[in-house]
């Protein structure tokens, strides 16, 4: 099993996010994260999708998905090509001793604290996948209230375009 | 000219060609019912007794004519009624549109009286669906919605209108209808990599489906196994391609396949599949279908390679075009030991006793065919006489056996009946059904009988639901959990009671002098067939099971 990275370019109509979705759950497929957003095109959308399997379900996904109606077009994205970000939004729980060791933390992650109440602070960090994860694993170790990241997006560095 | 919406779904209607629609009105479609009024001698209007049979009426209306069917419905419950319908059309790629109305603009969301969020339901059962939220939109998403039925694999597209819209007026610019055609065939060397995996094959072996009756190749295919000596089978869905007497025909493949088709698979050393999906109950034994063979797989429609079953070459196209372009490339060739091998094969076919005294039910259906004239189509519901029929009917032409083979939707004979006979008023129409499906949707008959559409169902009645006690048979033991139906329904008395014609009728002789009669009668019939519940569809092969563990008694 395996992660692979899609861009799906879709008419920006109504409900047009439901059909990609319907689909997924429909086929059985797993999407591990979601993100959509307009594009340079008002008309255009693109939603980036995780997926994790093998060969055979990519190959049905990104044919599945090109047939419908308001798809313009799926891309399988390259990641040793490319160049993905998530957004991590995280709540810790601080106090006079702990306020100290996240900001180092984050420091050395290039996150930045965004906000600081009296017993909590907001941490935001951009980066890759495994960036994040690498995050969250030592904020494990401190009181985490709540967090919320973006799933992925993702464009391929050459000059081309999807 | 400014026209309302309900004129412009009209207009749209007949400039697509429609001359005919299903339907059931309600008040979410009240406007354009009333342009219907008005509209009478363009387009026919006919009124089923529920909106399933509408849909199911639609479908039979394009499997046996090729056209797109159109039903019409009104909004909540009418859209839900429809589902089977249009969910049916979709597992067996039928052209359809379907036209719903729906709550005001304005009410959507807020749990109006017979609101339904009809284009989310419909969502995974159709190619594609519509909410009009702009008049002015109206006529190109009506076109939008045929142009996308029609174009590349056909399917079912639903329409919602919200009844504001059907008022609202706008300029109405007409358009004439450009014909949809699937233009891309593979390029020359895909086709001389196939050509040469047949050339180079012993012992070919073609499988074809309901694609080729989409795209119109019975030409094609019959050239292709002619000219290369290739035997065929085919899935439920390509009944009717091949005459079935033709000695290249080795019948249906699958669950209740025929012996020789199975074997025929296994024994072949190429396997090309044309306008066939591999479905579950085709290939039931999953990648173990063939016995080390290559296959190639010629489609509409890219999904299907690799779904169900790897393949090793395909071609992407129109299968008619592609056959078009494959043909000259193909060798002539006599294949001689293939063709002892498979005369063998034909030999190895199950088949069932005959009695003189019992009804069976292949004798029903080979009386059948051999009393009614050559311009016959059959319908079926689901079940074992749905299988039977797929056995023993003989057709000899394409859009003749209208079943619901994806879905296996019980209930949908008698509607796709309707719609075959008003497609296709010169022939004689059967509907041939079980006492299980039957009640489903009997209430097709007073419709037929209203439309005076001379359609003859035969009841295969054996008191059970007769596939699943099958099953029970085979996979529990026996143990007949709610399949034994102890319905004390007479079926003379409803057929008269409905304005048809009914009989009941004991052994062969009687049958055939009931069918006789009803053929003469010109009126809708009903002809009960009691019998036996014992009577099992055979051959069988079990999911998962190989040829060996096939089940002939």
């Amino acid at each position: 099993m395996k992660r692979y990275i899609l861009s799906v370019l879709v008419q920006n109509n109504p409900g047009v996010l439901a059909r990609v979705a319907s689909l997924f759950g429909r086929r059985g497929y797993n999407i591990d994260s979601l993100t959509v957003s307009e594009t340079n095109n008002p008309g255009i959308s693109i939603i980036t999708l995780t997926v994790t399997g093998d060969e055979n379900i990519l190959e049905q996904i990104i044919k599945q998905a090109s047939k419908l109606e308001e798809v313009i077009k799926v891309h399988h994205i390259q990641e040793q090509h490319a160049l993905s970000r998530e957004l991590l939004l995280i709540k810790m729980k601080i106090d006079s001793e702990t306020r100290t060791s996240l900001r180092e933390i984050s420091e050395i992650y290039e996150a930045k604290i965004v906000d600081l109440a009296p017993a909590s602070m907001i941490i935001e960090l951009t980066g890759t996948t495994q960036n994040i994860d690498a995050f969250l694993g030592i904020m494990k170790d401190f009181t985490i209230i709540e967090m919320c990241r973006t799933g992925v997006t993702a464009l391929e560095k050459d000059s081309s375009k999807i | 000219m400014m026209l309302n919406g309900a004129q412009i779904v009209i207009e749209v209607l007949a400039e697509q060609g429609v001359d005919i629609i299903f339907g059931y009105p309600g008040g979410a479609v009240l406007n354009i019912y009333d342009e219907l009024f008005d509209n009478q001698h363009r387009i026919r209007h006919i009124l089923t007794s529920h909106e399933q049979g509408a849909a199911h009426a639609a479908d039979g209306y394009s499997r046996a004519t090729g056209k797109t069917g159109v039903v019409l419905a009104t909004s909540g419950p009418g859209a839900t009624n429809l589902v089977t319908g249009i969910a049916t059309a979709f597992m067996d790629s039928i052209p359809m549109v379907a036209i719903t109305g729906n709550v005001n603009t304005d009410s959507i969301g807020k749990d109006c009286f017979q609101e339904v969020y009809t284009v989310g339901i419909t969502l995974p059962i159709t190619k594609h669906n519509f909410v009009v939220r702009d008049v002015t939109k109206l006529a190109d998403t009506l076109r939008e919605a045929f142009r996308i039925a029609k174009t590349g694999r056909p399917g079912p597209v639903l329409v919602d209108i919200p009844k504001d819209i059907t008022v609202a007026r706008c300029e109405f610019y007409p358009q004439k209808t450009v014909e949809v055609e699937n233009v891309y065939v593979p390029d020359d060397q895909q086709l001389n990599t196939v050509a040469e995996a047949i050339n180079n094959s012993e012992r070919p072996l073609l499988y074809y489906g309901g694609g080729v009756i989409s795209s119109g190749a019975y030409k094609q295919i019959l050239d292709l196994i002619k000219r290369g000596n290739i035997p065929a089978i085919h899935s439920v869905m390509g009944k009717g391609v091949m005459a079935y007497d033709d000695p290249m025909n080795l019948g249906m493949i699958g669950m209740h396949g025929s012996v020789a088709a199975m074997l025929a698979v296994k024994k072949t050393d190429l396997l090309i599949a044309v306008g066939a999906r591999f479905s579950d109950r085709t290939a039931n034994n999953g990648e173990n279908f063939v016995n080390n063979a290559k296959i190639i797989q010629i489609d509409i429609d890219d999904c299907e390679i690799n779904k169900n079953i790897p393949v090793d070459h395909s071609l992407i196209g129109d299968v008619k075009k592609v056959l078009e372009s494959l043909l000259p490339k193909i060798e002539t060739k006599k294949r001689t030991l293939w063709m002892e091998e498979i005369a063998d094969i034909k030999k190895q076919d199950y088949t069932p006793t005959e009695t003189e005294d019992k009804l069976k039910p292949h004798q029903i259906i080979e009386d059948m065919y051999q009393l009614c004239p050559e311009k016959l189509i059959v319908t079926t519901d689901v079940g074992q006489h749905q299988m039977w029929a797929a056995q023993y009917c003989k057709s000899k032409r394409p859009r003749s056996f209208l079943t619901s083979a994806g879905l296996g939707a019980m209930g949908f004979g008698y509607g796709a009946a309707i719609g075959a006979k008003l497609g296709c008023p010169d022939h004689t129409v059967v509907h041939i059904t079980g006492d299980g499906s039957f009640h489903m949707n009997m209430n097709g008959v007073p419709t037929a009988v209203t439309y005076k559409l001379p359609i003859i169902t035969i009841v295969l009645n054996n008191n059970a639901l007769g596939m699943v006690r099958q099953l029970q048979k085979v996979y529990c033991k026996s143990r007949f959990s709610s399949t034994l139906l102890q319905k004390q329904t007479d079926y003379v008395k409803l057929a008269d009671a409905f304005g048809a014609l009914g009989f009941r009728v004991e052994t062969p002789k009687e049958f055939k002098a009931a069918l006789k009669e009803a053929l003469k009668s010109n009126k809708s019939c009903i002809i009960e067939c009691p019998i036996d519940c014992e009577e099992q569809v055979l051959p069988m092969m079990p999911a998962g099971a190989t040829v060996e563990d096939i089940i002939i008694e």
